[in-house]
């Protein structure tokens, strides 16, 4: 039994975030970090692995420096690195992302028995696509919003979160999850992880590893593979000095400000 | 799917709706999105449609109509009664292989993005997730970017085409879908050139909701479909559906924070009710300052603050709070800061977004009062 | 000379830094007010490898460097220097001279338990009569067949309450002088043998300090660390590894001392503007990260000296020496930095400037580091 889990190296926006005098954000600013929702899916894995001893393989698609993220992985007990990475693949949408990795996860392999497991959403896209469209690739059974995750022989049980409450889902394996931030405690990496860090195996996969896949070739990856392109991108004006309410009386006052905060979508 | 040619534009048309139905109830956002959706079809001259899954639920469809829906696609089957990615996905995909919409547009629950990118694989379309803004006529757009954004006039202007793999392709017609990126740091328009049904999903809560018409709703019509489903068809099995009461939300993950300060001193029960009312119609928790701990007030677990907790909520509110820099420590960082004290010197309104200047017994139900109305106009 | 840090010390300076910002730092007020051991997260440091960084995976440990655990002891100093003690304590004063002295048997039989966190280890040399005078010590065993017999107390010993295991000295020939000190391995439940009440400090407070008292203890012959009348070497070369974990306590004393101050003078505002706008805070700020800069290169060379087997006494006593009077000058300005403000236990800099005199005084007080420096001069 393995679980492949995909992970991806996303500038830090949770954190103060600088925007040059042009209006476009400044990325240099930024510090990488593994998208948030990934650790929960990798320490899901490895909780799996803790209780099973089964393989925990990790995938990311992204540019060279994306393996010090999957040796950061490979430090907190995940067994091999996969890293997808290739001129050819680069300006993908979240299609064309989510045919790559499911190339890649096809050339790892799916057993019956095995599991791919992704984050609920990264933090610089935001979108929440790519999980469930890697599994239409791999025509295989997902449950997103895992927040609990139980697994018993080849059935698999996950608290299914809703805004209002769950469902409980059971799903065979292979099958392919989505994990949110309720699911569990990421684990750190351990201090004997990180010098075995670098002795485990990791593979990069390039463009004519993966292009021998029905799934790609050169109208299927890169910009020519994504169904959406971007018209415009632009920054939201700064925050600027705040406003004293001077409407004459509370009320006014009151109601000004439920108006303001109604336009900017805030309530 | 492999004879689904959806690169041929033409063949397309008409906007559609997902409407998401749990337990027999639309949920609210149908609603939102019908209505925008009303304007998209208007602005392409062409009809809207909204699409219903379910089991027994053709009783509850013609609702959508009231709020202009052309029709609505019912989609009636018992093993459609609980949502499952792959009943739903192929359901909705056959139809749309049939009908071909060229706009179709779903709510952004935990279901819809669950459904949505399904959908967009499988039909290899193009989907843009949590839209704010969506639009289609060119002048409507270009004031939008004129109000919302940074960008000069000159740019703004030339946003009527764009290069689409090397070649000139006029964006008149597309649907461009604005949606947040990066935390929200960063707005991108996103287009579908090339493919069509052009899908996006849509935050609840975001589009405005237009008034019910019974007429309209009268003469919705319901277009019902012959679903092909069967067990084989669903690889997962929905035991159970449980409806959460409301989590005691924790300060640190709270979005919207009602905070008392010294400043309810004369009446420190009215006080924190007056903080608790506004607190629940914002949809948040309750916190203190250091003085309201240490007066016995509140418990230690409410205190924001230096020695209390550090948050960053959507909303703080600092009802009667100085602003003393042990406590701007625990708060700061807060998206949007709304201060109300009596006094307009107090430091608090040099971090605040915004500020009124009154007593917080007379603001604070007032407030409360003006949040509910704007919530119900929407 | 490479100033870079290896991929790994990279690596897992971020894993402590993560470490002690989300499981340390937030409860560092509370357990120095309350004095309270921090059981807790001896157990999370156990299970990620942090309680036996340098010594080989044979005996239980992480496979690491000693500047990796160096590394480890400064980034939990930096948000509290209490759990930076248990640390440097147990690896440096009690795994460590069993790994550098002991017999096979004992290797096997306390390492593994020591360095997966297990067990909590400690030292034992300090006595009412014999501090910087280590010589002097009054606690006497005596061989009767096939065990010892330990009669005397030790004080101000860290880890006291909590450990299971103990490097204790004690005199096995009153006539010889320093080579008549031996060194044992105790274990906590051995006969006769007690710890006192926890000693209440000034700073540290969540630390264990107290006395251990022998009353005809019985330990085991085959729990004498080393040879007869080589207790003393023993205890000087330990207390040159100790020196370095006690260093790079200081050190990140220092260092969080001086984040706290950068962070606290950019929102305090006086006469209209922050006042690390001001050139005396920005001076003041200036001083303190190139002492503490200067520092950090001391201490790490030091611990680059002990991996590769060099002699480093002396550069282990510079690094203490350095590093400690570094943390107390740091922290002192850090809170005058802060004012009122850092007066008040609501803002850490207090608590630093507390817990950092320690670092001048305890493992060899700044003046015996001054002793050694000078012997390695040739004076």
């Amino acid at each position: 039994m393995k679980i492949i889990v995909c992970v991806k190296q996303v500038p830090d926006t949770s954190g103060k975030v600088a925007v040059n005098p042009d209006g476009t954000l400044d990325r240099a600013s930024m510090q990488t970090i593994t998208n948030p929702d990934d650790l929960n899916a990798v320490e899901a894995a490895l909780k799996l692995k803790d209780e099973t001893g089964c393989k925990v393989i990790v995938v990311t698609m992204g540019p060279p420096p994306a393996e010090g993220m999957l040796r950061e992985i490979l430090a907190r007990g995940a067994d091999e690195a996969v890293l997808v990475s290739g001129r050819e693949f680069g300006g993908s949408d979240t299609y064309a992302t989510s045919q790559i990795l499911a190339a890649a996860i096809n050339r790892i392999g799916v057993e019956q028995d095995d599991i791919v497991m992704c984050g609920r959403q990264a933090i610089d896209g935001d979108t929440a696509q790519v999980g469930p469209q890697i599994a239409e690739k791999l025509h295989l059974p997902q449950v997103t919003y895992a927040a609990d995750i139980h697994k018993e022989g080849d059935t698999i049980t996950v608290k299914r979160m809703l805004e209002d409450g769950y469902m409980t889902i059971k799903v065979q394996t292979p099958c392919l999850l989505t994990c949110i931030k309720e699911l569990n405690n990421p684990r750190y990496m351990s201090v004997s992880g990180v010098f075995e860090s670098y002795s485990k195996p990791m593979e990069v996969f390039d463009y004519k590893t993966l292009k021998d896949d029905p799934l790609i070739d050169p109208t299927t990856i890169g910009l020519k593979g994504s169904p959406t392109n971007i018209l415009t991108s632009f920054t939201p004006p700064q925050k600027g000095a705040g406003m004293m309410l001077d409407e004459g009386d509370d009320k006014a006052n009151c109601e000004k400000l439920a108006s303001l905060l109604a336009k900017k979508h805030i309530i | 799917m492999a004879t689904f040619n959806n690169t041929d534009l033409a063949a397309f048309k008409d906007v559609w709706v997902f409407c998401e139905q749990r337990q027999g109830k639309l949920m609210p956002t149908d609603f939102e999105l019908i209505s925008e959706g009303r304007k998209l079809a208007d602005e392409l001259g062409v009809k809207l449609y909204g699409i219903l899954l379910g089991d027994n639920i053709e009783g509850i469809a013609k609702e959508l109509g009231g709020y202009g829906a052309d029709g609505v696609i019912v989609c009636d089957h018992p093993l459609l009664k609980d949502y499952t990615t792959d009943a739903y996905a192929k359901v909705i995909c056959d139809v749309i292989e049939e009908k071909k919409p060229e706009a179709f547009l779903i709510g952004a629950t935990n279901i819809g993005r669950d459904l949505g990118p399904r959908c967009a694989a499988r039909l290899h379309t193009g989907l843009c997730a949590d839209c704010t803004h969506l639009d289609v006529d060119m002048g409507i757009y270009k004031n939008f970017l004129k109000e919302s954004s940074t960008l000069p006039e000159d740019k703004i202007e030339k946003t009527d085409s764009a290069m689409v793999l090397g070649e000139k392709h006029d964006v008149s017609r597309d649907l461009k879908m604005t949606r947040p990126a990066f935390g929200g740091h960063l707005m991108a328009t996103i287009i579908c050139p090339r493919f069509r049904p052009t899908m996006a999903t849509v935050r609840p809560g975001v589009m405005k909701k237009a008034p019910f018409d019974q007429a309209k709703a009268d003469a919705c019509e319901l277009i019902k479909v012959d679903v092909q489903l069967s067990q084989d068809d669903i690889q997962t099995e929905v035991v159970e559906t449980v409806k959460a009461a409301k989590k005691l939300v924790d300060l640190i993950g709270a979005d919207f924070i009602v905070s008392c300060g010294r400043g309810i001193s004369k009446d420190v029960e009215g006080g924190i009710k007056l903080a608790e009312e506004l607190a629940a119609e914002l949809g948040g928790v309750v916190g203190g300052s250091r003085a309201v701990i240490d007066s016995g007030w509140m418990t230690a677990d409410h205190q924001v603050g230096q020695t209390g907790k550090t948050v960053h909520p959507k909303v703080y509110v600092a009802l009667g709070i100085s602003g003393a820099i042990q406590h701007k420590a625990g708060m700061q960082d807060s998206e949007c800061i709304i201060a109300v004290n009596k006094n307009e010197t107090a430091p608090i309104f040099e971090i605040a977004d915004y500020g009124i200047v009154g007593d917080l017994f007379k603001v604070t139900p007032l407030l409360t009062e003006a949040i509910r109305a704007a919530k119900a106009a929407k | 000379m490479d100033f870079h840090l290896t991929r790994e010390q990279q690596m897992l300076r971020k894993m402590y830094r993560e470490f002690a910002e989300n499981e340390v730092k937030p409860l560092a007020q509370e357990i120095d007010e309350e004095e309270r051991f921090p059981m807790e997260t001896v157990e999370k440091m156990a299970k990620l490898g942090m309680m036996g960084i340098y010594f080989p995976k044979e005996y239980g440990g992480a496979g690491g460097d000693v500047l990796s655990y160096a590394m480890c002891v400064e980034e939990l100093a930096k948000v509290c220097g209490t759990t930076a003690v248990i640390v440097s304590a147990h690896t440096s004063l009690c795994c460590a001279p069993i790994f550098e002295n002991g017999t096979e048997e004992q290797k096997k039989k306390y390492l593994p338990d020591l360095c997966s966190g297990k067990k909590i280890g400690a030292f034992g040399l300090t006595e009412p009569g014999a501090g910087t005078d280590a010589s002097g010590q009054q606690t006497t065993a005596v061989l009767e067949g096939d065990h010892y017999v330990l009669n005397g107390s030790k004080c101000f010993i860290t880890n006291g309450n909590v450990a299971d295991t103990f490097v204790v000295f004690a005199m096995t020939d009153k006539k010889a002088g320093n080579h008549g000190i031996s060194a044992f391995i105790v274990e906590r439940d051995f006969p006769g043998f007690s710890q006192g009440k926890h000693e209440k400090k000034m700073g540290i407070r969540g630390s264990s300090t107290c006395d251990l008292i022998f009353e005809d203890c019985i330990v085991p012959k085959e729990n004498l660390l080393g040879k007869e009348g080589k207790g003393f070497k023993i205890a000087m070369q330990t207390l040159d590894g100790g020196r370095i974990g006690i260093a790079s306590q200081a050190l990140g004393l220092a260092e969080g001392a001086i984040d706290e101050a950068v962070k606290y003078t950019k929102e305090r505002v006086q006469f209209g503007r922050p006042i690390s706008k001001f050139q005396n805070t920005q001076f003041q700020l200036a001083d303190m990260a190139c002492r503490a800069q200067a520092a950090q290169y001391v201490v790490y060379a030091a611990a680059m000296k002990k991996q590769n087997h060099e002699p480093y006494s002396a550069d282990a006593a510079m690094a203490k020496l350095f590093a400690a009077e570094t943390a107390s000058d740091v922290t002192r300005r850090a809170v005058q930095l802060f004012g009122g403000y850092g007066y008040t236990r609501e803002y850490p800099v207090e608590r630093m400037m507390r817990d950092a005199k320690i670092t001048e005084i305890y493992e060899g007080t700044s003046e015996v580091q001054r002793m050694v420096i000078a012997k390695n001069l040739g004076l």
